[in-house]
C-alpha cells in the first residue's frame, strides 16, 4: 500500500531538478551569492600568500554555509507556499522518503556550487582547491549541512519570518560542520596528515545528522 | 455505526492549544453518497477536512475511514482519500502533465498506468490542449480542475473538497459540477465544503451544517430550503 522508499526519493529528485531547470530559482540566486562572497573577500582579504592559504578554507566554508541558507529557503518554501508540502504528506509515502527527495535535491544544488567554487577560488586566490581532499570534503560537508539544513528549512518554511529565521536556527547547529570542514579542508590544501582525521569525523557528524533527521521528519510535519 | 458507513466519526475534537475549533462532532458517511459540510468561516470545515485526510491528528475523538483508524493506520487511509484544498496544491513550474506523472509516482502508479490516467483526466477536465503548458500560466479555474484530476489520479474512494468553488466564474463552477458529477457516477463518496449555499450543487443528497464546533444539523440537503436551514442551525445572520 505505501509507495516504495526509493521510488518516491527519486521521484522527488526528479521533480525539483526539472522544476529549477525550468525557473532557475535557486542556483542562480545560490551561485551569484556564492561569485560575489568570493570576490569580495578575495578584496577584503589582500594577504600574502601563507595568510590566503590559512583563511581560504574558512572563505569556502562561510560562503557555502551562507549560499545554501539561500537555496533551503527557496527549496522548502516553493512547498510550503503553494501548499503543496500538504500534497507529498497526502501521498501514501513515508514522511522519511519525502525529507529524503528534498535533502537530496538541495544536497545536489549546494553541493554543484560548492564544486563550481573549487576552481574560481583557485584562480582568485592562486591556491589550488581542485584537490582530491577538498572535493571529497566539500561533497561530505554539504550532505551534512543540507541534511540539518532541510530538516530546520521545513520547520522555518511555515512562519512568515523564515528568512529571519532559518539563519537563527540553522547556524549555532552547523557549527560542528563548519569547524570540521574548516580543518578537514585546510589539513588538505597544506598536505598534513591529520586532514583525514578531520574528513573522518566530518563524515561521522554528517552520519549521525542524517539519521537523527530522517527520524525526526515525521514529527517536524505533523500538525 | 452502519456497516456501509465509509466515514465514521465519533466525538471527534481538535484544539489548536487551547482554542477548541471541532468539539465532540459525530457523523457517518456511508460509501457512494455525495455529502455537503455547510459552515460560516471558523467553523471547523477545514479542518474537518484535514482530519479526515490525515494531513491533522485529533485532540480526542475517532475516525475510522474505510475501516481503517486514523492516525494510527494514516498510510492506508491516504490511499483512499483525495483532498482538494483551498489551495491547488501543484508544482506552479511543472506542466499539468508533469504535475500528475509527478504524483502518480508517489501513489505508486506504473509508468502506463501514469499515462493513461494523466491523458484521460486532463481530457475529462477540457486541459488535454494544456497538457504541456507550465501550471503558472493557468487561470485559477484551470487549476481548481487540474487539482480535482490530481485528487482523483489515485482513484480513491473518498474526495474531499474544502471551498472548491471559491473565486471561480460562473462556467468554471459548472465545469466543476459536471467533474464532481463523473466523480460520484464512478462510485465515489464526495464530502464538499462551502459557505456559497447559492452553489450547493443538487446532485448532494445530504447536508451536514458546521456551527461553533459542532454538527448543529444533519439531514437531506433540499436544495428548496437549504438557506432556511443553514441560518437556523448555524444561527447565521446572513448568507
Amino acid at each position: 500500500m505505501m509507495t516504495p522508499f526509493l521510488a518516491c526519493v527519486l521521484a522527488i529528485i526528479a521533480k525539483d531538478l526539472r522544476a529549477e531547470f525550468r525557473s532557475r530559482e535557486l542556483l542562480s540566486v545560490m551561485a551569484l551569492f556564492a561569485l560575489l562572497s568570493v570576490l569580495v573577500f578575495s578584496f577584503a582579504l589582500e594577504l600574502d600568500r601563507e595568510a590566503r592559504a590559512e583563511a581560504v578554507s574558512g572563505v569556502l566554508w562561510v560562503t557555502l554555509i551562507f549560499a545554501s541558507l539561500l537555496g533551503l529557503n527557496r527549496s522548502l518554501a516553493q512547498e510550503s507556499d503553494q501548499g503543496n508540502l500538504d500534497a507529498l504528506l497526502l501521498a501514501p509515502v513515508s514522511r522519511s522518503a519525502i525529507f529524503a527527495g528534498k535533502f537530496a535535491g538541495n544536497a545536489l544544488f549546494t553541493g554543484a556550487v560548492g564544486l563550481a567554487l573549487l576552481p574560481l577560488m583557485t584562480v582568485l586566490y592562486n591556491i589550488n582547491m581542485v584537490a582530491p581532499g577538498v572535493i571529497v570534503t566539500t561533497v561530505v560537508g554539504t550532505v551534512g549541512l543540507c541534511s540539518i539544513g532541510t530538516l530546520l528549512a521545513t520547520m522555518t518554511a511555515q512562519t512568515r519570518a523564515r528568512e529571519a529565521l532559518l539563519p537563527i536556527a540553522l547556524l549555532p547547529v552547523a557549527l560542528p560542520f563548519l569547524l570540521t570542514a574548516v580543518r578537514a579542508t585546510k589539513g588538505a590544501l597544506n598536505g598534513a596528515p591529520e586532514w583525514q582525521v578531520w574528513l573522518q569525523l566530518l563524515a561521522g557528524i554528517t552520519v549521525i545528522y542524517v539519521v537523527l533527521c530522517l527520524l525526526l521528519y515525521g514529527y517536524v510535519v505533523e500538525e | 455505526m452502519d456497516s456501509d458507513a465509509i466515514i465514521e466519526v465519533n466525538r471527534l475534537s481538535k484544539a489548536y492549544g487551547l482554542l477548541p475549533v471541532l468539539r465532540g462532532v459525530d457523523f457517518s458517511i456511508d460509501r457512494g453518497e455525495w455529502v455537503l459540510l455547510f459552515g460560516a468561516n471558523g467553523s471547523g470545515k477545514s479542518t474537518l477536512l484535514r482530519l479526515l485526510s490525515g494531513l491533522s491528528k485529533p485532540s480526542a475523538g475517532r475516525i475510522r475511514i474505510g475501516g481503517w483508524e486514523l492516525p494510527r493506520e494514516a498510510m492506508a487511509v491516504r490511499a483512499q482519500c483525495g483532498l482538494v484544498a483551498h489551495r491547488p496544491l501543484l508544482y506552479e513550474n511543472l506542466t499539468a502533465a508533469e504535475n500528475l506523472d509527478f504524483f502518480g509516482k508517489l501513489y505508486g502508479l506504473a509508468a502506463d498506468e501514469r499515462a493513461q490516467r494523466g491523458r484521460d483526466l486532463l481530457r475529462q477536465a477540457g486541459l488535454a490542449k494544456s497538457a504541456e503548458r507550465i501550471v503558472r500560466t493557468f487561470s485559477r479555474g484551470m487549476k481548481q480542475r487540474l487539482s480535482i484530476a490530481r485528487a482523483t489520479l489515485h482513484q480513491p474512494e473518498i474526495l474531499l473538497l474544502d471551498e472548491p468553488y471559491s473565486g471561480l466564474d460562473q462556467a468554471a463552477c459548472q465545469n466543476l459540477d459536471e467533474m464532481l458529477a463523473v466523480a460520484q457516477e464512478a462510485g465515489r463518496t464526495i464530502l464538499l465544503s462551502t459557505h456559497q449555499l447559492s452553489r450547493a450543487p443538487a446532485a448532494a443528497g445530504r447536508a451536514l451544517v458546521l456551527s461553533g464546533g459542532r454538527i448543529a444539523y444533519d439531514g437531506a440537503s433540499d436544495p428548496g430550503n437549504l438557506a432556511e436551514l443553514y441560518v437556523e442551525a448555524a444561527g447565521a445572520t446572513s448568507l
